[in-house]
């Protein structure tokens, strides 16, 4: 089944309006993940219900003090700063850690084992019958996020899937995105809004990831967004214009689809072009 | 005694570095002599991405001092300099010259807590 990743260079550019009222028009059962792990806000639109939920944890050092002989070998593998080496004991930020293992296979002594740290969640719930919603959240205060996005993406899917990434184009977002069949870029045509779209752009040609745009709040400067189109030769994939009735459905929680069934057909026509799109590079391969 | 200053240059007349892991430079000074023993260049803790203030202690703890001065000092420093028994004194200002007046005059006082959050 096809997976599609919703992002965009920024944050606010209406990513997760697009991603929801896209669910909503699919006709066959649709998973959608939400992988903006700080602030997830997919179920505010979706109200999945029965949520099941697991812990996700990482893996941090717990160093056996009987069998240590502070050689120091594993602060100085530790990339990351988590271990320091105090001469006398060393000690351990698992704040700073990111669960990579290495300290305890360098430890010459097998005076290290990992414990379980628990950094966030994932749940998964039923909005509809055709919509599974899986959510990845990350506890208030870690840093660390791609761990608890590889977790929600491991889960069991059912249909299509829709990935609703991070903002940004670092660690996280790359998390998200990796292995989509197709990436639905979200941009506003602003200045600032069509610099991040070319960030985005660029690293999903680094990785080799097709994509398509979208152009929220479109009007003036969507001139600008068909530029990075053309110089990607990505498809413009759907403008949906400004409008304030569109940010009050939002702000209540509304799926514009349902609020708003002016703007169905365009959703309907959005998910008929990702459809052609992903059909044709499916013949290609 | 031995005291690690952070400072912005390699000797006595030096600005005080008011960070600690993301300090220019790391002057070990002999506080009787009032002498810069060492000068250690900071680059990879001005470089680090994370745990600049973790790498510094452990600086710290490798040249054997028994004070950090400073300006001021995270909360991760913090704990590992406590491990490794390394009193800390925030608050110095000035030349390295200046702060090592302050300390002689105990204007400094040994900071009990982390007095800035993290990413310094
Ligand atoms: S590598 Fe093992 S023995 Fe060496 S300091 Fe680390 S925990 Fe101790
Ligand atoms: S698991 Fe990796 S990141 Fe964590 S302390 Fe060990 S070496 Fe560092």
């Amino acid at each position: 089944m096809s997976r599609i990743a919703v992002a965009s260079g920024k944050g606010g550019t209406g990513k997760t309006t697009i991603a929801v009222n896209l669910a909503r028009v699919m006709p066959g059962p649709v998973t959608v993940m939400d992988c903006d792990v700080e602030e997830p806000n997919v179920h505010l639109f979706l109200s999945p219900r029965d949520l099941q939920t697991e812990p996700v944890g990482i893996p941090v050092p717990k160093i056996n003090t009987d069998l240590c002989t502070v050689c120091g070998e594993c602060a100085r593998f530790c990339e990351y700063n988590a271990l320091g080496d105090m001469q006398t004991k060393i000690v351990v930020f698992n704040e700073l850690c990111h669960g990579c293992g290495g300290c305890t296979r360098v430890c010459p002594e097998g005076a290290i084992t990992e414990v379980d740290r628990v950094i966030g969640e994932v749940s998964r719930g039923k909005a509809t019958d055709n919509i599974t919603v899986i959510t990845g959240r990350m506890n208030v205060g870690e840093a660390l996020s791609p761990p608890v996005i590889r977790a929600a993406k491991a889960q069991a899917v059912e249909g299509t899937v829709i990935v609703d990434a991070p903002p940004g184009t670092a660690c996280p977002f790359a998390a998200a995105v990796r292995g989509a069949d197709l990436v639905v870029l979200v941009t506003e045509p602003t200045p600032f809004g069509v610099h991040d779209l070319g960030l985005a752009a660029e690293t999903l040609a680094a990785m080799n990831l097709p994509f398509g745009v979208v152009i929220n709040r479109s009007g003036e400067g969507d001139d600008t967004v068909e530029e990075v189109c053309h110089r990607h030769g990505a498809p413009l994939l759907a403008r949906i214009p400004e409008d304030r009735a569109i940010a009050e459905a939002y702000s209540r929680g509304e799926l514009l689809v349902d609020a708003l069934p002016q703007y169905r057909d365009a959703f309907i026509n959005l998910e008929q072009r990702i459809a052609e799109i992903l059909n044709a590079s499916g013949e290609e391969s | 005694m031995k005291v690690l200053i952070t400072a912005e240059g390699k000797d006595l007349d030096a600005n005080v570095d008011p960070r600690f892991g993301r300090a220019a430079f790391f002057l070990v000074v002999d506080t009787d002599k009032g002498e810069v023993v060492e000068a250690v260049d900071n680059g990879a803790g001005r470089g680090a991405a994370q745990g600049a203030g973790v790498q510094a202690a452990q600086t710290a703890a490798r040249l054997g001092v028994s004070a950090l001065i400073s300006g001021h000092c995270g909360p991760n420093a913090f704990s590992a300099m406590q491990a490794a028994n390394i009193k800390i004194y925030t608050g110095a200002t000035g030349t390295v010259r200046h702060a090592l007046e302050q300390f002689h005059k105990g204007e400094l006082t040994p900071a009990d807590d982390a007095d800035v959050r993290g990413h310094w």
